[in-house]
């Protein structure tokens, strides 16, 4: 009994909304803690970060999760909302939930859906380009040698750095008469070119990627808006999210006024701290 | 017919207990043979029930609410006595007992009682053992409180939920049996009719409240557990569906109607509004533990409250006449109910009443002394020996909003005043009625095969009720006395086998009850139930209510026969019988109220004397305390139905024997 | 105290013949309704108007009329038990309204509480659960342990009893956006949680009362707050975070 119980059970429904839910909260605050190098940190150190995120084995595992929870806590939250919604088939004539209830409480399933649309655009926008485009640009720095600028890639080790021009790339075509000694493969590695030895990896440009998104002189400010917008709808999201959380696993005894108050400041700072960034990329850089 | 009460021999604390050990069995294997019905689900009827179902009996219960738990038990405030003694005051069986004896003027049933007393441990065993939240003190002991009419601190309460906290603890040991399939639940539906073969209560004719639909049931025996009549007032404490049906159409079968002049008027309910007025809401008699009672000591005070020129915290003290203190100075304001009821009408028919309605009923019961009080015991607890007033004050209204609080809210919504600022209104309403069916010591009414349980039966208070006493009752018939007697009836019935309701005597009740609904809707009259009830309760609450005398009871007699003519003539009732249809239930019930009425006003005028809470204005001393006359009147009065004419009704007298308590004028001075 | 006056609304009343016609908001006018009348005196007079009219009275559940049994209910103007707070239907008072006001009067809405006619609503859907496992094993018997045997602490009586206050009246299901009745199991199963007494049969009582809930047809939690608001009787959240609990507990039992 206990098996199906934990699974089919409206009570168990609510733990795995809940545990879930609180996994994405720290998915959240880890997220942010890498976003904020976007205006605290230079290119360098966010796409390290982006690296990081991207190759760590065990971040990889957190990444699954991560998934996992997203899709779990949207289907979950879906089949609740059915289930709700079959147990009042006649509506109120006249309903004044105002009273009683917030509206973010009221609507967690609407603003939920906003955010599931937000995070598959936002994955499209970056991290499908980022896995997966095979024109991922790779970061390059502009250096001054001897008062003569050259534009260099950087290599993953400290120290290292590739001039671009002796880089055989493969969208430019190749020039027989001079070789280039270097060439890219897998997307991110460097090659010497006669030898076929890897002598190094690259970083991709994801720093780029996301100015040039929310800098984009057409769609740029859009983009930023409806960000900031997305970033509203998980504040209402969460400022009711979180502490009911810790009510679906049944903590609600003396800690309650400061998990409340906690979830509150989460719910207000995380989301705006998020939607400073992309204002801070548009508007000052 | 002569009216056997079956009490045991022996000595009066040895009856139960060798009573109990010769009553015959019904083993295991033979119970689930036999049914029992059981009409009610209140604290009698769900306990009953659920006992009855535990040991094995099929058992269908009845109630005409939504829920068993809605039963009006739910809404008795204050708490259940038992002779525990836990607070080391003196407390014993016999206390109990004897208390209840002098509470009830003497007027109730020596063996009965004792009876009661001694199974009242048990019920506080019970229900804590299911899990009743009985307020406790620190040590996690339970805690005790006083009540009306008793020096010892023997009630055991849950805040002001006493009864909500004990019904819904015999809910949950009923819904455990139905759960188990051993109780069949019958939610609303209404009893309408018994039926009887070859002399023994065989059934009854059930309504379903929904479809309208009319269904015999049969058992081997049927438990009444329907509560009392107050409603045959209009207004009253009682739940507006609180109704007689059960009782009189037993009555109306056979079964004598026991004392129907007894009728508890509780002395603290919030005073009328207004003609639309549906019922009266009680505040629990614990208050009188911490409120003064008084009115004006001058009438032109009186009269100008009643003006709204003053205040009654404008009135000095010693311009206040707190008049149980003033004439019951060892009980003060804890005289039993029946006294504190009377005084206060005293006082108000005196010109002192100092409610602005039709009638100026009405009283202050102040809670300002207790605020005082209270609030210096608190300040000193707290260390502060030299409180501001203001810190008194504070903390006293504190206090009693712990101890009080949701029934001065109660009554701040009703009323729309600050009980905490200036004094409640309180003024007495009927609460409870003491007479009822005539059952024996094993409970079974004339009516063999017929148990009566609870407040619907007559037994256990005489002429007036002490506080925490009906809890008690209703508990102690369902729980620890039917199941015993019950078994002993149903012994010589493991051969009967299943009962038909197919039997003419069936088909002949179903008649008599489609025939009564038919009547009635096919009656086309003028007049809602209501307006008749509203007559009704008017006559009752003048000439058959707390102060009676022959000149009007026989005013009332002629009154409600005509009242009863003109309802049958002139009463419209909307809607079919095969539907959901409140205002058929309203006039089937109203129906029996008017006969009852009648009755009620005839037993209170053969009665002669003044008793508990029958008070005829003929008897009474110098003081206007009651005067019994126990040379004549030491008997139940239970009548016996004669036909359509109520007035044709004939008296059977049991005597009352009193071989243990030696009976005296009660005295509360 | 402002001194009772007389008002005149109007009145918007959901009407039904049975539970399987179709019902639909009527409209109703009402003089002369005294501010001292409570809510259910002022349906009692609009069915007094209405039998004098020779028409169909409105049906509502009602019986004690103090707050108590929980039989009354009634969404009034968009709440459950009206817009006073802390009160039964029975216990508002008709001065919360002011003359001319339009009172919106409908039936407790959730698929577990099917309308049985008007404003009558069937409720044994809680009776169920109930009878599932809201109890403890106890036979009656006139020799179970002495009541004073088992000390319980005064903190755990106290939220006992104030768990053991709900009336069972369905507002809790009826102002619900998802019509969930945690509120109302989750006090059952707190009141024998915090007692030692209920404590032996704790697995298999929030089991089978989670189990027969979800069979009615109630919708679930999602902690808007909205039941513990309108609660007549102030059950606390808490309760259904101790029934969040013991469930887990005995999940992994």
């Amino acid at each position: 009994m206990a098996k199906s119980a934990l699974l089919k059970s409206s009570i168990a429904k609510k733990y795995w909304m809940a545990l879930t839910g609180l996994f994405l909260c720290l998915f959240l605050a880890g997220h942010l803690a890498g976003n904020l190098q976007l205006i605290f940190g230079d290119a360098l150190q966010f796409n390290q970060y982006a690296l990081f995120m991207t190759s760590n084995p065990a971040v990889k595992l957190l990444s699954y999760v991560t998934y996992f929870s997203i899709l779990f806590h949207a289907i979950d939250g879906i089949m609740l909302t059915i289930q709700n919604k079959k147990a009042r088939p006649v509506a109120y004539a006249m309903n004044n939930p105002s009273n009683n209830s917030t509206l973010a409480s009221r609507n967690m399933a609407v603003l939920g859906t906003l955010i599931l649309v937000f995070i598959v655009t936002h994955m499209v926008n970056f991290w499908a380009v980022m896995h997966f485009d095979k024109n991922m640009p790779l970061m390059k720095q502009t250096v001054e040698a001897q008062g003569m600028k050259q534009e260099v890639y950087l290599g993953r080790e400290v120290g290292q750095f590739y001039p671009a021009d002796q880089i055989q790339l493969a969208t430019e075509p190749a020039n027989p008469m001079m070789p280039k000694p270097m060439v890219i493969k897998n997307g991110t590695d460097i090659y010497n070119a006669q030898a076929n030895v890897k002598i190094g990896e690259l970083f991709k440009d994801l720093h780029k990627i996301t100015f040039a998104f929310f800098q984009n002189p057409k769609t740029g400010l859009l983009a930023t808006i409806l960000y900031v917008l997305a970033m509203g709808v998980l504040a209402f999201h969460l400022l009711h999210g979180f502490q009911s959380a810790f009510q679906s696993l049944g903590v609600n005894n003396k800690f309650t006024p400061a998990i409340k108050t906690f979830g509150k400041l989460f719910a207000i700072i995380v989301p705006l701290l998020f939607a400073i960034i992309p204002v801070y990329i548009h508007f000052v850089k | 017919m002569k009216l056997d009460s079956k009490i045991p021999e022996g000595a009066l604390a040895q009856k139960w207990t060798n009573h109990k050990n010769h009553l015959k069995l019904v083993a295991p294997n033979n119970r689930p043979k036999i049914d029992i019905i059981v009409v009610g689900t209140g604290l009698a009827g769900a306990s009953a029930a659920a006992a009855l179902g535990e040991m094995g009996y099929n058992v269908k219960a009845f109630c005409f609410q939504d829920s068993p738990r809605r039963a009006h038990s739910i809404a008795a405030q204050g708490g259940v006595n038992a002779a525990k003694n836990y607070q080391n005051d003196g407390d014993s069986v016999y206390r109990l007992f004897y208390d209840t004896i002098k509470g009830g003027d003497y007027r109730a049933r020596e063996a009965n009682v004792h009876r009661l007393a001694e199974v009242s441990g048990n019920i506080i065993d019970q229900c804590v053992a299911q899990g009743v939240p009985f307020a406790r003190e620190y040590g996690g002991m339970l805690d005790n409180r006083s009540f009306g009419g008793t020096q010892v601190q023997r009630t055991f309460y849950a805040a002001g939920q006493t009864g909500q906290q004990l019904l819904l603890g015999a809910y949950s040991a009923l819904s455990r049996q139905i759960g188990l399939g051993r109780v069949q639940m019958y939610n609303r539906h209404e009893m309408l009719d018994i039926v009887k073969v070859d002399g023994k209560a065989r059934g009854i004719i059930a309504r379903d409240l929904i479809s309208g639909e009319i269904q015999r049931h049969s058992a081997h025996a049927v438990v009444i557990a329907t509560g009392g009549y107050g409603n045959v007032y209009f207004l009253s404490t009682n739940a507006m569906g609180s109704n007689v049906t059960a009782g009189w159409k037993i009555h109306k079968q056979g079964a004598l109607f026991a004392n129907p002049c007894y009728v508890q008027i509780h002395p603290t309910c919030i005073p009328v509004h207004g003609t639309n007025q549906s019922k009266l809401t009680l505040m629990s008699e614990s208050l009188r533990n911490s409120g003064r009672i008084w009115v004006p000591k001058k009438k032109e005070d009186a009269e100008a409250i009643r003006a709204g020129k003053l205040k009654p915290t404008q009135i000095a003290e010693e311009d206040r006449d707190y008049y149980l203190e003033r004439r019951y100075p060892a009980f003060g304001n804890l005289v039993p109910r029946d006294v504190a009821s009377r005084a206060a009408k005293e006082r108000c028919d005196a010109g002192y009443g100092i409610e602005a309605n039709d009638t100026n009923e009405g009283v202050y019961l102040d809670f300002s002394t207790e605020i005082q009080n209270k609030g210096k015991q608190a300040a000193y607890a707290k260390g502060n020996h030299n409180p501001s007033a203001e810190e008194i004050t504070a903390l006293g209204k504190q206090w009693l909003e712990e101890k009080y609080g949701n029934l001065f809210t109660m009554y701040q919504k009703i009323t729309d005043e600050n009980p905490y600022e200036t004094p409640m209104k309180i003024y007495p309403a009927v609460h409870y009625t003491m007479g009822g069916v005539w059952v024996d010591y094993n409970l079974q009414s004339t009516i063999p095969g017929c148990f009566v349980a609870g407040e619907a039966n007559f037994s256990d208070h005489g002429a007036n009720r002490l506080g925490a006493s009906a809890l008690m009752q209703g508990l102690a018939d369902g729980y620890f006395v039917l199941p015993y007697t019950i078994s002993n009836y149903l012994a010589d019935e493991i051969r009967t086998g299943k009962i038909s309701t197919d039997s003419p005597e069936f088909l002949e009740a179903e008649a008599r009850v489609k025939d009564s609904i038919n009547k009635f809707l096919n009656n086309n009259g003028t007049k809602s139930v209501d307006y008749f009830h509203k007559k009704l309760g008017l006559i009752m609450w003048n000439k058959v209510g707390m102060g009676r005398n022959e000149a009007q009871l026989k005013e009332a007699i002629t009154e409600i026969a005509q009242l009863k003519e003109d309802f049958y003539k002139d009463v419209y009732v909307p809607g079919s019988a095969d539907e959901f249809n409140t205002e058929l239930e309203k006039v089937l019930r109203v129906a029996d109220f008017i006969e009852l009425g009648q009755l009620m006003a005839m037993d209170a005028l053969q009665r002669k004397e003044s008793c508990g809470g029958h008070f005829r204005e003929e008897y009474q001393d110098a003081e206007g305390e009651t005067l019994r006359d126990d040379e004549n009147f030491k008997f139940v009065g239970a009548w016996e139905y004669k036909g359509d004419d109520i007035s044709k009704e004939e008296l059977h007298k049991e005597e009352l024997k009193y071989e243990e308590i030696k009976i005296a004028a009660r005295n509360y001075k | 105290m402002s001194a009772a006056k007389n008002i005149n609304i109007n009145l918007k009343i959901w009407r039904q013949k049975n539970v399987k016609s179709k019902g639909s908001m009527e409209s109703y006018k009402l003089d002369n309704v005294s501010t001292a009348s409570s809510f259910l005196e002022m349906l009692d007079q609009l069915n007094e108007q209405l039998i004098n009219e020779r028409k169909e009275p409105v049906a509502f559940d009602h019986d004690c009329r103090e707050g108590i049994c929980g039989m009354c209910s009634l969404y009034i103007n968009g709440r459950a038990h009206g817009p006073d707070t802390g009160i039964t239907t029975c216990q508002l008072h008709m001065r919360m309204f002011n003359d001319g006001d339009t009172i919106y009067i409908e039936p407790w809405r959730s698929k577990a509480f099917p309308v049985i006619k008007d404003l009558v609503v069937d409720r044994t859907a809680f009776d169920r659960i109930q009878q599932a496992g809201g109890f403890v094993s106890v036979n009656t018997s006139g020799n179970t342990i002495d009541a004073n045997a088992i000390p319980v602490p005064k903190h755990d009586a106290d939220r006992s009893f104030e768990a053991a206050a709900c009336i069972g009246c369905g507002a809790c299901v009826a102002t619900c956006k998802n019509g969930s009745a945690m509120l109302f199991v989750g006090a059952k199963v707190s009141q024998y949680a915090l007692l030692p007494q209920g404590k032996v049969e704790a697995t298999q009582r929030v089991m089978n009362m989670v189990r027969q809930m979800d069979e009615e047809g109630f919708g679930n939690c999602t902690n808007t707050g909205a039941c513990e608001i309108e609660c007549p009787k102030g059950i606390s959240l808490e309760n259904i975070a101790r029934m969040n609990r013991e469930y887990l507990k005995a999940s992994l039992k």
